[in-house]
Protein backbone atom coordinates (compact mmCIF):
# COMPACT_ATOMS: atom_id res chain seq x y z
CA UNK A 1 0.00 0.00 0.00
CA UNK A 2 3.01 1.99 1.00
CA UNK A 3 4.73 3.24 -2.68
CA UNK A 4 7.20 5.49 -4.19
CA UNK A 5 5.18 8.83 -4.29
CA UNK A 6 4.17 10.85 -6.61
CA UNK A 7 4.37 13.73 -5.33
CA UNK A 8 7.20 16.00 -4.23
CA UNK A 9 7.12 18.24 -0.95
CA UNK A 10 8.77 21.70 -2.13
CA UNK A 11 10.09 22.67 1.30
CA UNK A 12 10.90 20.68 4.44
CA UNK A 13 10.44 23.08 7.31
CA UNK A 14 8.13 21.74 9.68
CA UNK A 15 8.96 18.57 12.53
CA UNK A 16 8.02 15.45 11.96
CA UNK A 17 5.78 14.01 13.92
CA UNK A 18 4.75 9.85 13.91
CA UNK A 19 1.21 8.83 12.68
CA UNK A 20 0.02 4.88 11.70
CA UNK A 21 -1.47 3.97 8.72
CA UNK A 22 -3.13 0.31 8.58
CA UNK A 23 0.01 -0.41 11.30
CA UNK A 24 2.65 1.03 9.40
CA UNK A 25 4.76 3.96 11.04
CA UNK A 26 4.89 6.58 8.73
CA UNK A 27 6.65 10.22 9.75
CA UNK A 28 4.38 13.39 8.26
CA UNK A 29 5.17 16.80 9.08
CA UNK A 30 3.27 17.96 12.12
CA UNK A 31 0.14 20.58 11.63
CA UNK A 32 -0.11 20.17 8.01
CA UNK A 33 -3.07 18.72 5.60
CA UNK A 34 -3.23 14.83 6.97
CA UNK A 35 -4.52 14.17 3.17
CA UNK A 36 -1.86 16.20 1.46
CA UNK A 37 1.19 14.57 3.69
CA UNK A 38 -0.55 11.08 3.34
CA UNK A 39 -0.40 10.76 -0.44
CA UNK A 40 3.13 12.38 -0.55
CA UNK A 41 4.07 9.20 1.90
CA UNK A 42 2.97 7.48 -0.74
CA UNK A 43 -0.33 6.13 0.71
CA UNK A 44 -2.50 4.20 -2.21
CA UNK A 45 -5.20 3.96 -1.82
CA UNK A 46 -6.70 5.60 1.14
CA UNK A 47 -9.75 3.25 1.42
CA UNK A 48 -12.23 0.85 -0.04
CA UNK A 49 -15.56 1.97 -1.59
CA UNK A 50 -18.53 -0.01 0.34
CA UNK A 51 -19.71 -0.73 -3.15
CA UNK A 52 -17.47 -2.87 -5.03
CA UNK A 53 -14.23 -2.43 -2.54
CA UNK A 54 -13.02 -0.30 -5.10
CA UNK A 55 -9.68 1.97 -4.24
CA UNK A 56 -9.99 5.20 -3.61
CA UNK A 57 -7.66 8.52 -2.88
CA UNK A 58 -8.54 12.30 -2.74
CA UNK A 59 -10.16 13.96 -5.19
CA UNK A 60 -11.51 17.63 -4.24
CA UNK A 61 -9.06 18.53 -1.36
CA UNK A 62 -11.46 20.71 -0.12
CA UNK A 63 -14.19 18.45 1.74
CA UNK A 64 -16.60 17.92 -0.46
CA UNK A 65 -16.10 14.57 -2.26
CA UNK A 66 -15.68 12.40 0.67
CA UNK A 67 -13.14 10.58 -1.02
CA UNK A 68 -10.57 10.93 1.39
CA UNK A 69 -12.40 9.52 4.36
CA UNK A 70 -10.07 7.09 6.98
CA UNK A 71 -10.71 6.26 10.37
CA UNK A 72 -8.62 8.46 12.63
CA UNK A 73 -8.54 6.56 16.19
CA UNK A 74 -11.51 5.29 15.85
CA UNK A 75 -13.81 8.13 14.38
CA UNK A 76 -14.81 8.14 10.25
CA UNK A 77 -13.38 11.34 8.97
CA UNK A 78 -12.02 13.42 5.68
CA UNK A 79 -8.12 13.07 5.74
CA UNK A 80 -8.27 16.82 3.80
CA UNK A 81 -10.35 18.35 6.65
CA UNK A 82 -7.66 17.11 9.61
CA UNK A 83 -4.15 18.49 10.40
CA UNK A 84 -1.52 15.74 11.45
CA UNK A 85 -0.78 15.68 15.09
CA UNK A 86 1.69 13.29 16.92
CA UNK A 87 0.39 9.76 17.35
CA UNK A 88 -2.42 9.34 15.13
CA UNK A 89 -3.79 5.48 14.52
CA UNK A 90 -5.32 5.91 11.07
CA UNK A 91 -6.76 2.78 9.33
CA UNK A 92 -9.07 2.49 5.89
CA UNK A 93 -12.94 2.75 6.97
CA UNK A 94 -14.68 -0.01 7.41
CA UNK A 95 -15.16 -1.41 3.39
CA UNK A 96 -17.63 -3.66 2.72
CA UNK A 97 -21.16 -2.93 3.47
CA UNK A 98 -22.54 -5.17 6.10
CA UNK A 99 -26.17 -6.44 5.12
CA UNK A 100 -27.42 -4.82 8.14
CA UNK A 101 -26.32 -1.44 6.85
CA UNK B 1 -27.26 31.06 21.02
CA UNK B 2 -24.80 32.99 19.87
CA UNK B 3 -26.78 36.13 18.35
CA UNK B 4 -24.81 38.77 16.08
CA UNK B 5 -26.19 41.24 13.24
CA UNK B 6 -24.67 39.44 9.99
CA UNK B 7 -23.37 35.50 9.70
CA UNK B 8 -21.11 34.69 7.00
CA UNK B 9 -20.73 31.37 5.70
CA UNK B 10 -17.43 31.20 3.75
CA UNK B 11 -14.37 32.94 4.49
CA UNK B 12 -13.49 33.32 1.16
CA UNK B 13 -13.19 36.46 -0.89
CA UNK B 14 -16.54 37.16 -0.94
CA UNK B 15 -17.23 36.42 2.91
CA UNK B 16 -13.73 38.11 3.88
CA UNK B 17 -14.96 41.18 1.90
CA UNK B 18 -18.61 41.17 3.04
CA UNK B 19 -17.33 40.85 6.50
CA UNK B 20 -14.82 43.83 6.42
CA UNK B 21 -17.81 46.11 4.57
CA UNK B 22 -19.90 45.31 7.37
CA UNK B 23 -18.34 45.87 10.25
CA UNK B 24 -16.97 49.26 8.59
CA UNK B 25 -20.42 50.06 8.84
CA UNK B 26 -20.83 49.07 12.50
CA UNK B 27 -22.56 45.88 12.11
CA UNK B 28 -21.22 42.68 14.37
CA UNK B 29 -20.21 39.74 12.30
CA UNK B 30 -19.85 36.30 12.64
CA UNK B 31 -17.88 34.48 9.88
CA UNK B 32 -17.62 30.76 9.99
CA UNK B 33 -15.31 28.69 7.78
CA UNK B 34 -14.54 25.30 7.85
CA UNK B 35 -10.96 25.71 6.65
CA UNK B 36 -8.21 26.22 9.85
CA UNK B 37 -7.19 29.75 8.21
CA UNK B 38 -8.36 32.16 5.71
CA UNK B 39 -8.97 32.26 2.44
CA UNK B 40 -11.13 29.95 0.67
CA UNK B 41 -9.82 27.71 -1.88
CA UNK B 42 -8.13 30.35 -4.18
CA UNK B 43 -6.66 32.00 -1.15
CA UNK B 44 -6.16 28.87 0.41
CA UNK B 45 -3.82 29.88 3.53
CA UNK B 46 -2.57 32.82 1.44
CA UNK B 47 -0.97 33.95 5.49
CA UNK B 48 1.51 31.15 5.68
CA UNK B 49 2.25 30.43 1.94
CA UNK B 50 2.56 33.84 1.05
CA UNK B 51 6.34 33.93 1.96
CA UNK B 52 7.08 31.01 0.95
CA UNK B 53 5.81 30.42 -2.21
CA UNK B 54 4.52 33.58 -3.18
CA UNK B 55 6.73 33.27 -6.16
CA UNK B 56 5.37 30.56 -7.57
CA UNK B 57 1.62 30.96 -7.20
CA UNK B 58 1.69 34.30 -8.15
CA UNK B 59 0.25 37.79 -7.61
CA UNK B 60 -3.05 36.81 -8.10
CA UNK B 61 -2.78 34.66 -4.83
CA UNK B 62 -0.72 37.00 -2.46
CA UNK B 63 -3.08 39.77 -3.29
CA UNK B 64 -5.74 37.87 -1.03
CA UNK B 65 -3.21 38.77 2.28
CA UNK B 66 -5.21 41.89 2.18
CA UNK B 67 -8.66 40.53 2.67
CA UNK B 68 -7.35 38.00 5.20
CA UNK B 69 -5.55 41.20 6.76
CA UNK B 70 -8.82 42.96 7.61
CA UNK B 71 -10.52 40.05 9.65
CA UNK B 72 -8.65 41.73 12.11
CA UNK B 73 -11.10 44.10 13.10
CA UNK B 74 -12.75 44.35 16.05
CA UNK B 75 -16.51 43.54 15.52
CA UNK B 76 -15.33 40.70 13.29
CA UNK B 77 -15.84 37.51 15.04
CA UNK B 78 -13.77 34.60 12.66
CA UNK B 79 -14.64 31.07 13.79
CA UNK B 80 -12.15 28.72 12.24
CA UNK B 81 -12.76 25.07 11.21
CA UNK B 82 -16.27 25.74 12.03
CA UNK B 83 -18.29 23.22 9.64
CA UNK B 84 -21.92 24.71 8.83
CA UNK B 85 -24.39 21.68 8.86
CA UNK B 86 -27.73 22.97 9.29
CA UNK B 87 -28.97 26.34 7.81
CA UNK B 88 -32.52 27.69 8.90
CA UNK B 89 -34.63 30.06 6.77
CA UNK B 90 -34.51 31.92 10.05
CA UNK B 91 -31.06 32.73 9.52
CA UNK B 92 -30.01 30.26 12.48
CA UNK B 93 -27.43 28.29 12.33
CA UNK B 94 -25.92 25.25 13.52
CA UNK B 95 -22.28 24.08 13.08
CA UNK B 96 -19.61 21.88 14.75
CA UNK B 97 -16.25 23.31 15.74
CA UNK B 98 -13.43 19.99 16.81
CA UNK B 99 -16.14 17.20 17.37
CA UNK B 100 -18.49 19.97 19.40
CA UNK B 101 -22.45 21.00 17.96
CA UNK B 102 -22.87 25.26 18.43
CA UNK B 103 -25.78 27.38 17.41
CA UNK B 104 -25.72 31.07 16.22
CA UNK B 105 -28.19 33.74 14.87
CA UNK B 106 -28.02 36.49 12.56
CA UNK B 107 -30.45 39.27 11.55
CA UNK B 108 -28.73 38.55 7.94
CA UNK B 109 -27.41 35.86 6.28
CA UNK B 110 -24.65 35.85 4.01
CA UNK B 111 -23.90 32.63 1.71
CA UNK B 112 -20.39 32.59 0.60
CA UNK B 113 -19.54 29.07 -0.20
CA UNK B 114 -17.76 29.59 -3.35
CA UNK B 115 -18.00 27.40 -6.73
CA UNK B 116 -17.15 23.23 -6.70
CA UNK B 117 -14.88 21.70 -9.43
CA UNK B 118 -17.89 20.94 -12.40
CA UNK B 119 -17.67 16.97 -12.21
CA UNK B 120 -15.71 15.71 -15.30
CA UNK B 121 -16.89 11.75 -15.21
CA UNK B 122 -14.51 9.91 -18.13
CA UNK B 123 -13.59 6.49 -17.69
CA UNK B 124 -11.44 5.89 -14.91
CA UNK B 125 -12.02 9.31 -13.46
CA UNK B 126 -12.75 7.34 -9.74
CA UNK B 127 -8.93 5.55 -9.67
CA UNK B 128 -5.97 6.71 -7.13
CA UNK B 129 -4.07 9.74 -8.85
CA UNK B 130 -7.14 11.18 -10.44
CA UNK B 131 -8.09 14.87 -9.01
CA UNK B 132 -9.50 17.71 -9.67
CA UNK B 133 -7.21 20.60 -10.91
CA UNK B 134 -8.18 22.40 -7.98
CA UNK B 135 -6.93 20.16 -5.97
CA UNK B 136 -3.52 19.92 -7.18
CA UNK B 137 -3.76 23.63 -6.77
CA UNK B 138 -4.40 23.42 -3.28
CA UNK B 139 -1.95 21.03 -2.32
CA UNK B 140 0.32 23.22 -3.77
CA UNK B 141 -0.62 26.32 -1.52
CA UNK B 142 -1.47 25.05 1.62
CA UNK B 143 1.23 22.16 1.89
CA UNK B 144 3.77 23.30 -1.17
CA UNK B 145 3.69 19.65 -2.73
CA UNK B 146 3.69 18.85 -6.27
CA UNK B 147 2.11 16.61 -8.24
CA UNK B 148 4.80 14.20 -10.61
CA UNK B 149 4.39 13.13 -14.08
CA UNK B 150 0.77 15.11 -14.47
CA UNK B 151 -1.03 15.34 -16.91
CA UNK B 152 -3.70 18.19 -16.81
CA UNK B 153 -6.88 17.53 -18.92
CA UNK B 154 -10.16 19.41 -20.16
CA UNK B 155 -10.58 23.11 -20.86
CA UNK B 156 -10.64 26.55 -19.30
CA UNK B 157 -7.89 29.08 -18.02
CA UNK B 158 -7.04 27.40 -14.96
CA UNK B 159 -5.60 24.74 -16.63
CA UNK B 160 -3.05 26.83 -17.63
CA UNK B 161 -2.93 28.74 -14.24
CA UNK B 162 -1.93 25.35 -13.01
CA UNK B 163 0.52 24.59 -15.30
CA UNK B 164 2.78 27.71 -15.04
CA UNK B 165 2.64 26.82 -11.36
CA UNK B 166 4.07 23.94 -11.56
CA UNK B 167 6.80 24.82 -14.42
CA UNK B 168 8.00 27.49 -11.22
CA UNK B 169 8.06 24.11 -8.80
CA UNK B 170 10.44 22.62 -11.43
CA UNK B 171 8.14 20.16 -11.87
CA UNK B 172 6.17 20.17 -14.97
CA UNK B 173 3.32 18.66 -15.98
CA UNK B 174 3.42 15.86 -18.63
CA UNK B 175 1.46 17.69 -21.13
CA UNK B 176 -1.94 19.85 -21.35
CA UNK B 177 -4.72 18.11 -22.62
CA UNK B 178 -7.39 20.40 -24.04
CA UNK B 179 -10.83 19.45 -25.03
CA UNK B 180 -11.58 22.92 -26.69
CA UNK B 181 -11.64 23.09 -30.09
CA UNK B 182 -10.72 26.07 -32.85
CA UNK B 183 -14.28 26.22 -33.40
CA UNK B 184 -15.23 27.35 -30.11
CA UNK B 185 -12.88 30.33 -30.43
CA UNK B 186 -14.43 31.12 -33.49
CA UNK B 187 -17.57 31.57 -31.56
CA UNK B 188 -15.75 33.16 -28.49
CA UNK B 189 -14.91 35.89 -31.17
CA UNK B 190 -18.49 37.57 -30.82
CA UNK B 191 -17.00 38.48 -27.54
CA UNK B 192 -14.22 39.74 -28.34
CA UNK B 193 -15.24 43.05 -27.51
CA UNK B 194 -16.09 42.62 -24.17
CA UNK B 195 -12.50 40.41 -23.39
CA UNK B 196 -11.11 43.57 -24.68
CA UNK B 197 -12.40 45.73 -22.27
CA UNK B 198 -11.63 42.41 -19.94
CA UNK B 199 -7.61 43.10 -21.41
CA UNK B 200 -6.44 42.41 -17.99
CA UNK B 201 -7.28 38.53 -18.42
CA UNK B 202 -6.77 38.37 -22.24
CA UNK B 203 -3.07 39.46 -21.37
CA UNK B 204 -2.95 37.05 -18.04
CA UNK B 205 -3.36 34.50 -20.57
CA UNK B 206 -1.48 34.97 -23.05
CA UNK B 207 1.58 35.27 -20.34
CA UNK B 208 0.61 32.03 -19.05
CA UNK B 209 0.57 30.38 -22.75
CA UNK B 210 4.36 31.91 -23.66
CA UNK B 211 5.52 30.27 -20.20
CA UNK B 212 3.75 26.81 -21.26
CA UNK B 213 5.30 26.80 -24.60
CA UNK B 214 8.60 28.14 -23.24
CA UNK B 215 8.79 25.25 -21.08
CA UNK B 216 8.39 22.85 -24.17
CA UNK B 217 4.98 21.05 -22.49
CA UNK B 218 3.23 19.64 -25.42
CA UNK B 219 -0.35 21.10 -25.76
CA UNK B 220 -3.73 19.06 -27.47
CA UNK B 221 -6.37 20.79 -28.16
CA UNK B 222 -10.02 19.03 -28.95
CA UNK B 223 -9.29 15.98 -27.23
CA UNK B 224 -11.99 13.31 -27.49
CA UNK B 225 -12.73 10.04 -26.40
CA UNK B 226 -10.79 10.82 -23.26
CA UNK B 227 -10.12 7.49 -20.97
CA UNK B 228 -8.34 6.76 -18.05
CA UNK B 229 -6.56 3.50 -17.46
CA UNK B 230 -4.90 2.27 -14.51
CA UNK B 231 -4.73 -1.12 -12.06
CA UNK B 232 -5.45 0.18 -8.57
CA UNK B 233 -4.14 3.41 -9.61
CA UNK B 234 -3.95 5.67 -13.01
CA UNK B 235 -1.64 4.57 -15.00
CA UNK B 236 -2.10 6.13 -17.97
CA UNK B 237 -4.53 8.71 -20.06
CA UNK B 238 -5.79 8.16 -23.49
CA UNK B 239 -7.31 10.15 -26.18
CA UNK B 240 -8.23 11.04 -30.03
CA UNK B 241 -6.44 14.77 -30.70
CA UNK B 242 -6.46 15.90 -34.75
CA UNK B 243 -7.25 12.64 -36.07
CA UNK B 244 -4.64 10.85 -33.65
CA UNK B 245 -5.10 8.15 -30.76
CA UNK B 246 -2.79 9.23 -27.92
CA UNK B 247 -1.58 7.48 -25.17
CA UNK B 248 0.46 9.05 -22.00
CA UNK B 249 1.91 7.31 -18.64
CA UNK B 250 1.51 9.20 -15.85
CA UNK B 251 0.85 8.99 -12.46
CA UNK B 252 -1.39 11.92 -11.95
CA UNK B 253 -4.10 13.43 -13.92
CA UNK B 254 -6.00 16.55 -12.78
CA UNK B 255 -9.53 17.05 -14.46
CA UNK B 256 -11.57 20.77 -15.15
CA UNK B 257 -13.36 21.93 -17.38
CA UNK B 258 -14.92 24.98 -15.23
CA UNK B 259 -16.62 25.25 -11.67
CA UNK B 260 -20.22 25.52 -10.59
CA UNK B 261 -21.79 27.37 -7.76
CA UNK B 262 -22.00 25.09 -4.71
CA UNK B 263 -25.65 25.05 -4.16
CA UNK B 264 -25.66 23.07 -0.99
CA UNK B 265 -26.84 25.40 1.59
CA UNK B 266 -28.90 27.60 -0.38
CA UNK B 267 -30.75 24.24 -1.80
CA UNK B 268 -31.15 22.83 1.92
CA UNK B 269 -33.02 26.20 2.86
CA UNK B 270 -35.66 25.83 -0.24
CA UNK B 271 -34.13 29.20 -1.52
CA UNK B 272 -35.28 29.80 -5.65
CA UNK B 273 -32.42 28.64 -8.12
CA UNK B 274 -32.28 28.43 -12.16
CA UNK B 275 -30.70 26.88 -14.97
CA UNK B 276 -27.53 29.55 -16.25
CA UNK B 277 -28.02 27.74 -20.27
CA UNK B 278 -24.73 29.90 -20.59
CA UNK B 279 -22.66 28.73 -17.31
CA UNK B 280 -24.43 25.28 -17.31
CA UNK B 281 -25.36 24.98 -14.04
CA UNK B 282 -28.11 25.99 -11.14
CA UNK B 283 -27.27 29.55 -9.97
CA UNK B 284 -29.56 30.49 -7.02
CA UNK B 285 -32.01 33.48 -7.84
CA UNK B 286 -30.59 36.90 -6.20
CA UNK B 287 -31.23 40.25 -7.24
CA UNK B 288 -28.58 42.93 -7.66
CA UNK B 289 -27.30 42.79 -4.19
CA UNK B 290 -27.11 39.10 -3.54
CA UNK B 291 -30.85 38.64 -1.77
CA UNK B 292 -32.46 35.95 -2.41
CA UNK B 293 -35.93 34.35 -2.48
CA UNK B 294 -35.86 34.59 1.21
CA UNK B 295 -35.59 38.35 1.97
CA UNK B 296 -32.94 38.19 4.94
CA UNK B 297 -30.86 35.67 2.83
CA UNK B 298 -27.66 37.03 0.48
CA UNK B 299 -25.53 35.07 -1.33
CA UNK B 300 -22.54 36.92 -2.52
CA UNK B 301 -19.47 34.99 -4.79
CA UNK B 302 -19.33 32.19 -7.35
CA UNK B 303 -21.94 30.70 -5.18
CA UNK B 304 -24.58 32.72 -6.55
CA UNK B 305 -23.04 32.25 -10.40
CA UNK B 306 -19.52 32.06 -11.66
CA UNK B 307 -17.38 35.20 -11.87
CA UNK B 308 -14.14 34.61 -10.39
CA UNK B 309 -12.19 35.85 -6.91
CA UNK B 310 -12.16 39.36 -7.79
CA UNK B 311 -16.03 39.75 -8.62
CA UNK B 312 -16.96 37.57 -5.41
CA UNK B 313 -15.19 40.29 -3.47
CA UNK B 314 -17.17 43.02 -4.96
CA UNK B 315 -20.04 41.42 -4.70
CA UNK B 316 -19.42 40.69 -1.04
CA UNK B 317 -19.06 44.49 -0.28
CA UNK B 318 -22.26 45.15 -2.05
CA UNK B 319 -24.17 42.43 -0.06
CA UNK B 320 -22.95 43.49 2.88
CA UNK B 321 -24.02 47.76 2.04
CA UNK B 322 -27.81 46.48 1.39
CA UNK B 323 -27.34 44.32 4.51
CA UNK B 324 -26.30 47.59 6.48
CA UNK B 325 -28.90 49.44 5.04
CA UNK B 326 -31.49 46.96 5.86
CA UNK B 327 -30.72 46.94 9.31
CA UNK B 328 -30.26 51.07 9.73
CA UNK B 329 -26.42 51.35 10.49
CA UNK B 330 -25.72 53.24 6.37
CA UNK B 331 -28.71 55.67 4.72
CA UNK B 332 -29.53 54.50 0.96
CA UNK B 333 -27.46 57.42 -0.47
CA UNK B 334 -24.31 56.75 0.93
CA UNK B 335 -25.09 52.80 0.05
CA UNK B 336 -25.85 53.83 -3.38
CA UNK B 337 -22.50 56.33 -3.11
CA UNK B 338 -20.15 53.97 -2.66
CA UNK B 339 -22.19 50.90 -4.49
CA UNK B 340 -21.55 52.51 -7.90
CA UNK B 341 -17.69 52.46 -7.59
CA UNK B 342 -18.00 48.74 -6.88
CA UNK B 343 -20.76 48.54 -9.74
CA UNK B 344 -18.62 50.21 -12.50
CA UNK B 345 -15.77 47.62 -10.76
CA UNK B 346 -17.42 44.75 -11.11
CA UNK B 347 -18.83 44.97 -14.79
CA UNK B 348 -15.39 45.79 -15.92
CA UNK B 349 -14.37 42.36 -13.89
CA UNK B 350 -16.87 40.50 -15.63
CA UNK B 351 -16.42 41.83 -19.24
CA UNK B 352 -14.32 39.14 -20.31
CA UNK B 353 -16.77 36.48 -19.09
CA UNK B 354 -18.94 35.63 -21.86
CA UNK B 355 -15.75 35.07 -24.30
CA UNK B 356 -13.98 33.05 -21.81
CA UNK B 357 -17.12 30.42 -21.03
CA UNK B 358 -17.97 30.23 -24.80
CA UNK B 359 -13.53 29.77 -25.73
CA UNK B 360 -13.96 27.08 -22.98
CA UNK B 361 -17.35 25.50 -23.16
CA UNK B 362 -17.49 21.77 -21.04
CA UNK B 363 -16.14 19.06 -22.19
CA UNK B 364 -19.99 17.61 -23.34
CA UNK B 365 -19.27 13.59 -23.63
CA UNK B 366 -18.36 14.18 -19.93
CA UNK B 367 -22.05 16.16 -19.23
CA UNK B 368 -23.65 13.14 -20.12
CA UNK B 369 -21.13 10.50 -20.39
CA UNK B 370 -21.19 6.93 -22.05
CA UNK B 371 -23.63 4.19 -20.21
CA UNK B 372 -20.28 2.34 -18.67
CA UNK B 373 -18.89 5.50 -17.15
CA UNK B 374 -19.85 6.44 -12.91
CA UNK B 375 -21.30 9.46 -12.44
CA UNK B 376 -22.20 8.87 -8.69
CA UNK B 377 -18.73 8.66 -7.28
CA UNK B 378 -19.94 7.13 -3.66
CA UNK B 379 -22.30 4.79 -4.61
CA UNK B 380 -20.50 3.65 -7.64
CA UNK B 381 -23.73 4.16 -10.22
CA UNK B 382 -23.13 4.56 -13.60
CA UNK B 383 -24.63 6.48 -16.97
CA UNK B 384 -26.61 3.63 -18.31
CA UNK B 385 -28.13 3.33 -14.95
CA UNK B 386 -29.51 6.64 -14.45
CA UNK B 387 -30.71 5.68 -18.74
CA UNK B 388 -32.19 2.79 -17.03
CA UNK B 389 -34.09 4.42 -14.42
CA UNK B 390 -35.77 6.87 -16.88
CA UNK B 391 -36.73 4.62 -19.41
CA UNK B 392 -38.63 3.03 -16.17
CA UNK B 393 -40.67 6.52 -16.00
CA UNK B 394 -38.27 8.40 -13.45
CA UNK B 395 -38.40 12.10 -14.20
CA UNK B 396 -36.18 13.74 -11.81
CA UNK B 397 -33.20 13.40 -9.54
CA UNK B 398 -35.11 12.36 -6.36
CA UNK B 399 -36.42 9.22 -7.90
CA UNK B 400 -33.12 8.16 -9.69
CA UNK B 401 -32.22 8.80 -6.04
CA UNK B 402 -34.75 6.16 -4.73
CA UNK B 403 -34.14 4.09 -7.30
CA UNK B 404 -30.42 3.55 -7.55
CA UNK B 405 -28.98 5.75 -4.22
CA UNK B 406 -27.04 8.19 -6.88
CA UNK B 407 -26.79 10.83 -4.53
CA UNK B 408 -27.20 9.48 -1.38
CA UNK B 409 -23.34 8.73 -0.63
CA UNK B 410 -21.37 10.82 1.82
CA UNK B 411 -20.50 13.47 -0.63
CA UNK B 412 -24.56 14.38 -1.12
CA UNK B 413 -24.36 14.52 -4.79
CA UNK B 414 -22.21 17.55 -4.92
CA UNK B 415 -20.27 15.67 -7.70
CA UNK B 416 -22.90 13.52 -9.46
CA UNK B 417 -25.56 15.98 -9.64
CA UNK B 418 -25.66 18.24 -12.27
CA UNK B 419 -24.90 14.84 -14.25
CA UNK B 420 -27.89 12.80 -13.39
CA UNK B 421 -30.04 16.51 -14.10
CA UNK B 422 -28.61 16.01 -17.62
CA UNK B 423 -28.76 12.57 -17.81
CA UNK B 424 -32.55 12.62 -16.97
CA UNK B 425 -33.18 16.18 -19.46
CA UNK B 426 -31.55 14.27 -22.72
CA UNK B 427 -33.13 10.81 -21.54
CA UNK B 428 -36.53 12.15 -21.37
CA UNK B 429 -36.31 15.07 -23.79
CA UNK B 430 -37.00 17.74 -20.90
CA UNK B 431 -34.70 20.67 -20.30
CA UNK B 432 -32.54 20.73 -17.04
CA UNK B 433 -34.89 23.36 -15.63
CA UNK B 434 -38.06 20.76 -15.80
CA UNK B 435 -35.85 17.95 -14.64
CA UNK B 436 -34.88 20.43 -11.37
CA UNK B 437 -31.97 19.00 -9.25
CA UNK B 438 -32.18 16.61 -5.60
CA UNK B 439 -33.51 17.92 -2.49
CA UNK B 440 -30.81 18.62 -0.23
CA UNK B 441 -31.54 18.03 3.52
CA UNK B 442 -29.25 18.82 6.23
CA UNK B 443 -27.06 18.02 7.91
CA UNK B 444 -25.01 19.15 5.08
CA UNK B 445 -21.67 18.08 6.54
CA UNK B 446 -21.12 15.38 8.76
CA UNK B 447 -22.69 15.07 12.18
CA UNK B 448 -21.90 12.64 15.11
CA UNK B 449 -24.98 11.50 16.85
CA UNK B 450 -22.87 12.44 20.34
CA UNK B 451 -22.85 16.34 19.11
CA UNK B 452 -26.82 16.25 18.44
CA UNK B 453 -27.44 14.84 21.63
CA UNK B 454 -24.63 17.05 23.19
CA UNK B 455 -26.87 19.56 21.53
CA UNK B 456 -30.08 18.51 22.75
CA UNK B 457 -28.72 18.49 26.23
CA UNK B 458 -28.04 22.43 25.99
CA UNK B 459 -31.12 23.01 24.21
CA UNK B 460 -33.50 21.29 27.00
CA UNK B 461 -31.39 23.39 29.49
CA UNK B 462 -32.33 26.82 28.45
CA UNK B 463 -34.91 28.41 31.02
Amino acid sequence: MKTASDYRILDETRQRVTVRFEGNELLLREGENLAAELLAAGIAPFRRTPVSGAPRNPFCMMGACFDCLVEIDGVTRQACMTEVADGMVISMPASRRTDDA
Amino acid sequence: MLETDLAIIGAGPAGMAAAYTAAQSGLSVLLLDEQSRAGGQIYRDVERAANTRGHILGKDYTCGLALVENLKHERITHVTGAAVWQVGQDCELTYSVAGKACQASGKRLLIATGALERPMPVPGWTLPGVMTAGAAQILLKQSGIVCERAVLVGSGPLLYLVAAQMIRTGTAPLAIVETQSFSDMISAMRHLGGALRGWRYLTKGLALLAEIRRAGIPRFTAATSISIEGDGKAQAIRFTSAGRENRIDCATILLHHGVVPNTQISRSIGLDHHWDPDQRCFVPQTDGWGRTSLSAIFIAGDGGGIGGAKAAEIAGSLSALEIACDLGAMDKGERDHKAGRLRRALTSELAARPFIDRAYPPFVPALTPKDATIICRCEEVTAGDIRRYAKLGCIGPNQTKAFGRAGMGPCQGRYCGLTVTELLAEANQKTQEETGYYRIRPPIKPVSLGELSALAKTESAKP
